[in-house]
């Protein structure tokens, strides 16, 4: 369970920038998770509430906005929609892909008061 | 750290580097408590950080603004798990930092409590995994610049990685120097089996932790010093899912995958399949009394990851060693040619 981990990542990141604008709070901390990134987002938000206690961000909200997969596909040369690794080209059936979206575990922003 | 699995940093150990006192009372009580050396070093590292800071403090708490206003906005989608699509914007008044993409909005779209102190967005744009990758910056670099090529080995618990270690370090070290950094939750057992071999191995101890992280790795070089043009492994905690997320400054993560597993584990795994640059399908002596498909194993690794290489070897009666020990071998070969002048000497 390497979302403790990412959590503890997003703690430091968010306290930074916090410290940074002189923030009594944070509200709401807004994360960008690919489809197909590293992450389960259920644990996520569990070890999010975690290590938050006692922390500026203790009680914000987790918001994920989700980036959808996408892919190169070699045969047919186009970009395709990819749900999860290991899928086939919804047009052609091949494997031969290039992840090119979908793999993002950024912290965009968050709402301070 | 957890206070259910943790993946906390507090309980890494690395052999030699935190003290373990014990205190005993007179009345008998026994008081345990480690002292964890932990210490920045690097300036890299806190220039980074330092000059993002310096970067946010300089316009977050300056009031004579910006003259030149970019006066853009920018429109955000924001889709919720649900479903539902948000759409808002942000009016940048003239306060924005390029560079470390820091941005400050005027106020916060979402406030929506007139005389309430009033909640802003500050957008920060940072991988979550900067920190991670900062420090596996730093150990490639380390690496580079002593011509030293480090193999990142994963598998789950069983597959028969230590052994495989083992037994290549047997047929390496008579003419290749070869250290090892052991990644295990608790006990120094695989760094013992790995130094009867004679390499010089260093255990780390990640606790509960599940996988190993640049920082850790970046400590465990400064203790083992491998030496110039050497091959390093790390051996990673065995863990199929967590490993993959994280850099450590390796040239290569190579999974072991044993055939006494599913041959759908690539499957099932799809992170770290992909995130390896070879597989070693270990124990294949054991085949013939599985029920074991390999070439539809190999067919579902190259299903996440098209560009794999796979190698059949079996530790214990020797079979494929010779492919696998000539990859290694190659590799160093690339790592001792490519070795980069340490910085200080670049720079005369």
């Amino acid at each position: 369970m390497h979302e403790m981990a990412l959590a503890e990542g997003i703690v430091q990141i968010v306290e930074s920038a916090a410290r940074a604008n002189d923030a009594q709070a944070v509200r709401a901390v807004w994360l960008e998770l690919g489809a197909l990134s590293h992450v389960e987002q259920e644990a996520l938000r569990f070890s999010f509430d975690v290590v938050t206690r006692g922390t500026v961000a203790a009680g914000a909200r987790l918001e994920v906005l989700t980036t959808p997969g996408l892919a190169w596909c070699m045969p047919c040369g186009e970009s395709v929609d990819l749900a999860r690794l290991g899928d086939p080209c919804p047009k052609c059936g091949s494997h031969q892909l290039q992840v090119t979206q979908g793999e993002e575990m950024r912290v965009k922003e968050i709402e301070i008061a | 750290m957890c206070t259910t699995c943790g993946c906390g940093n507090g309980e890494t150990k690395i052999e030699g580097d935190a003290h373990q006192h014990e205190h005993r009372h007179a009345d008998g009580t026994v008081h345990r408590h480690d002292h964890d050396h932990d210490h920045q070093h690097d300036p890299a590292h806190t220039h980074r950080d330092t000059a993002a800071h310096e970067h946010v403090h300089e316009h977050g708490q300056h009031d004579h603004g910006h003259d030149h206003s970019h006066g853009h906005a920018h429109e955000h989608e924001h889709v919720l798990p649900d479903g539902t699509v948000v759409r808002h914007s942000h009016d940048h008044g003239g306060v924005a930092a390029h560079g470390d993409h820091v941005h400050f909005g005027v106020g916060a779209a979402h406030a929506h409590a007139p005389g309430l102190s009033q909640s802003r967005m500050v957008q920060i744009e940072q991988d979550i995994l900067a920190k991670n990758d900062r420090h596996a910056r730093f150990n490639r670099e380390f690496l580079a610049e002593r011509g030293i090529f480090a193999v990142n080995l994963v598998s789950s618990p069983g597959s028969g990685k230590t052994t495989l270690l083992t037994e290549s370090i047997a047929r390496l070290l008579p003419s290749l120097p070869v250290t090892v950094i052991e990644g295990d939750q608790q006990t120094a057992n695989d760094a013992e089996r790995i130094r009867a071999t004679g390499a010089r191995a260093l255990q780390i101890n990640t606790g509960k932790g599940c996988h190993l992280d640049a920082s850790m790795v970046e400590r465990g070089l400064e203790r083992l010093q491998p030496p110039d043009e050497s091959v390093l492994f790390i051996e990673n905690v065995g863990n199929l899912v967590c490993p993959a997320a994280f850099d450590l400054g390796e040239a290569h993560k190579v999974v072991v995958l044993s055939v006494t597993e599913g041959e759908d584990k690539p499957l099932k795994y799809p992170d770290m399949f992909r995130a390896a640059t070879l597989m070693l399908l270990n124990k294949v002596d054991l085949l013939p009394y599985l029920d074991f498909d390999v070439a539809r194993c190999i067919e579902y690794a190259r299903r996440v990851n098209p560009a794999i290489e796979v190698m059949q070897v079996s530790a214990t009666k020797g079979d494929g060693m010779d492919a696998w020990l000539a990859w290694v071998k190659l590799h160093a070969v690339t790592a001792r040619h490519a070795r980069v002048a340490p910085k200080s000497v670049a720079a005369e």
